[in-house]
């Protein structure tokens, strides 16, 4: 127990971290053996990690680089394709943990690839200009993708932006990406345990950068950058290096999300899955990790609780979410909070030392 | 504190919202269940001259469908011609046979799934849907695990019928849509120069485009430009008919939804442009269309199996019904929809299955008798189903003749 109090507060907080995580796990093995749980609640289990993993990395950029991105749904969205292609080839080849670890490595490097195309114009921009440069790049990536016809056949790969006509595939030919229709026939590899693996992992990553020299580095970025670059810190490669590792998990968090269904379309990952994930974000607290985590999971389960509301359904999710911003984070609010506490807190020290008061 | 205010007026006003909802909702289902109530004290003396028990375990259907998001106008239509026939069904047999829930996907994959698993916990038997193709693809994989029989009355994709041997479908597949066009389009020598108009972000639309153009060189067909949009830049269409027009084209096939098409019409009528427009089932609904001048949609023509101005007795007798309940002229989304559940209904008044076997005896049941029986509803006579679980009926040609179909010659 001294030892626990002697911990620095970030370890500590980074504990209770994992442990909510490692907590949630155990919880859900435990009811899934017992036969407790519902397939609608073990249905969303993998989009809650896959979540979790796109609030965790979004946080990144907003919350510890604070810069605003709108095209995280575009890294994801590379990461899915490329690691369910990588999926497609090789599930029936190799064996499955191989394919599906290379599926992960290629997803994750495929987005951390865009993540540098992007990142090196891009950071030069700051604030709004980033944020509708990266709202572009989402765009983009969702438009080629839709457009995207790719298959192969004896003679080799065929690609083709117009339609699957037009590939040009012989008859023994296998389209692989069909436009519109995206990737089809997907056999699932996703589960709630590669999920759980994938979310400790980022947290990891994440939270050591954070709280690594460089990630202090990257905070003084952020809160001053003139005075930042007046004490030697390289701006440019600190930047990329956190839009990167945002990327990097955005892709591998697209990975599990599209392995977790037979089917992927580029529609999916458009600017509502951005902003949805900067939900994540803002209501879990900017630069609060352990926030986006909670609030990822809450707000993915959220629509389907409300599931009984019928028509109301939408109606009410808006309306709780004003509701959790303005309880969440409004300044009276907090302050609001801190008086209940004061005042919990003031009436236990009450109960325990009943002389003092006398005194 | 002005904050809290505001927040706690949030609530209360979500709350009454709420309540509102669920009082409506309640008062709805229990007239229903009233009504259904009522007919079977009327029915119960009947049924007990005849002899034959009219009761039973109810068979817990499931429906998916976007009710919100951009594709809701057709998932709407689904969850009424539904809801319309559990009711005519439930309420002319005298007891319960369907006991109905429907499930929004907002037309996305993850959120089809989640309908489907809160389904699942529900207990459905058998799943009538989804209503568009990619939920369909991702809840047929499932199902295909689960054994549970699932009809989609309007996912037309290919795949989804490949999903396995439990998925069929009520509409045709876009593939034999692309290719009855073109047949018809060439056997009839509808047009020499042919230009297509399609939506490339869309699965129903390039599925149809695809299987067109192929059909089209067998059969010696000119495409002479194949214009696409997507679904970011649909609300100026008047670029793509124009090239059209460019490229001499006197046919413009449309594999494209209503909506889009009858921004087509507008434009061409403007420019001038005459050409013949042929349409697939896509097209269905372009009369209804809020604040667009019919008579541009006159000698408009489209392969659908369904027309709201049919003269047997099923279609007239489900469109007088559809109009009193909703209030609009159903489209062919909700005639499939009617269509489904009245297939199954064929099955359980043919005693093969009742809501007293397992999703699964009932999924193998009904692999079994659509795959052998033959149906006859709003949508065709003689509808009969392959073990691919693709449906074969009869593709009729409309003209809109007058503000109205008409079977084309």
């Amino acid at each position: 127990m001294t030892k626990l109090k002697n911990l620095k507060k970030s370890t500590k907080s980074n504990l209770i971290t994992f442990g909510i995580v490692i907590l949630f796990y155990i919880v859900v093995q435990i009811l899934s053996g017992a036969d407790l749980l519902t397939s609608s609640f073990s249905g969303q289990l993998v989009p809650i990690c896959a979540y979790v993993v796109l609030a965790v990395s979004l946080n990144l950029t907003v919350g510890i680089l604070g810069e605003l991105s709108l095209g995280h749904a575009g890294f994801m969205s590379v990461g899915a394709f490329a690691g369910t292609l990588v999926w497609v080839l090789l599930c029936e080849t190799a064996p499955a943990w191989l394919a599906l670890i290379l599926a992960f490595v290629v997803g994750g490097i495929a987005a951390g690839l865009f993540g540098v195309v992007v990142g090196v114009p891009v950071l030069r921009l700051s604030g709004d200009y980033l944020a509708i440069v990266t709202l572009a790049f989402g765009e983009i990536v969702k438009n080629f993708m839709n457009a995207c016809y790719l298959g192969y056949d004896s003679t080799g790969i065929h690609f083709s932006l117009k339609d699957s006509a037009s590939m040009g595939l012989a008859d023994d030919g296998v389209v692989l990406i069909n436009g519109a229709m995206g990737i089809t026939g997907v056999t699932k590899a996703s589960n709630f345990t590669i999920g759980i693996v994938l979310v400790l992992i980022t947290l990891i990553v994440v939270l050591n950068l954070i709280h690594s020299r460089a990630g202090r580095a990257i905070t003084a970025i952020r809160d001053n950058e003139i005075a930042a670059q007046s004490i030697g810190i390289q701006i440019t490669r600190y930047k990329l290096m956190a839009f990167i590792t945002s990327a990097v998990f955005a892709g591998l968090a697209g990975v599990l999300y599209s392995l977790n269904f037979s089917t992927l379309v580029a529609k999916k990952f458009d600017y509502n899955t951005s902003i949805l994930i900067l939900v994540f974000v803002v209501l879990g607290g900017i630069g609060n990790i352990r926030g986006s985590v909670i609030a990822a999971a809450i707000l993915t389960v959220l629509p389907e609780l409300l599931r009984s509301m019928n028509d109301y359904r939408m109606l009410i999710y808006a309306i709780v979410l004003i509701v959790m911003m303005i309880f969440n984070q409004s300044p009276q609010m907090i302050a609001w909070r801190k008086r209940i506490a004061e005042r919990f807190a003031a009436r236990r020290a009450k109960g325990k030392h009943p002389t003092k008061e006398v005194g | 504190m002005k904050k809290f205010v505001s927040a706690m007026l949030a609530a209360t006003m979500a709350l009454s919202l709420a309540a509102c909802g669920s009082t409506a909702d309640t008062s709805s289902e229990a007239s229903e269940s009233t009504s259904t109530a009522a007919s079977t004290d009327s029915t119960a003396a009947e049924s007990g001259a005849t002899g034959e028990a009219a009761s039973g375990t109810p068979i817990k259907l499931g429906g998916i469908g976007p009710i919100t998001g951009a594709t809701a106008v057709y998932g709407t239509a689904v969850k009424n011609g539904e809801e319309l026939a559990v009711n005519e069904i439930n309420a002319a047999a005298g007891y319960t046979v369907f006991d109905w829930k429907f499930e929004d996907d907002e037309g996305d994959a993850e959120k089809a799934l989640n309908a489907y698993n809160t389904l699942k916990d529900w207990d459905m038997q058998v799943l009538v849907g989804p209503v568009t193709s990619t939920p369909s693809l991702s809840v047929g994989a499932e199902t295909v695990n689960d054994n549970m029989f699932m009809l989609t009355p309007s996912a037309s994709a290919e795949d989804v019928a490949n999903c396995g041997d439990n998925v069929f479908q009520m509409c045709f597949t876009d593939p034999n849509q692309g290719k009855v066009s073109a047949d018809y389009i060439a056997d009839n020598a509808l047009g020499t120069k042919i230009g297509v108009i399609y939506d490339s972000s869309d699965a129903y639309s390039t599925g149809i485009y695809d299987a067109f153009t192929t059909e089209a060189e067998a059969k010696g067909l000119e495409i002479v430009t194949a214009e696409a949009f997507n679904s970011d830049n649909k609300s100026d269409l008047s670029t793509q008919l124009a090239k059209c027009s460019d490229a001499g084209a006197d046919l413009v096939f449309l594999p494209i939804y209503y909506t889009e098409a009858s921004q087509i019409l507008v434009a061409a009528n403007k420019s001038g442009y005459e050409p013949t427009f042929f349409g697939c089932d896509g097209m269905d609904g372009i009369l209804a269309v809020e604040g667009f001048d019919t008579s541009l949609a006159e000698n408009l023509m489209m392969l659908c199996p369904f027309s709201a101005y049919g003269e047997d007795e099923t279609t007239k007798t489900f469109v007088s019904a559809y109009e009193e309940a909703y209030g609009s002229t159903p489209n062919q989304f909700a005639a499939d929809a009617y269509d489904c559940v009245y297939a199954i209904y064929q099955c359980v008044q043919a005693g093969k299955i009742n809501g007293d076997m397992s999703a699964s005896e009932i999924c193998d049941a009904l692999k079994t008798e659509f795959t052998t029986m033959s149906f006859g509803g709003t949508t065709g006579e003689n509808q009969t189903w392959d073990a691919s679980g693709m449906i074969s009926k009869a593709p009729k040609v409309y003209v809109i003749k007058n503000g109205a179909y008409e079977l084309a010659a």
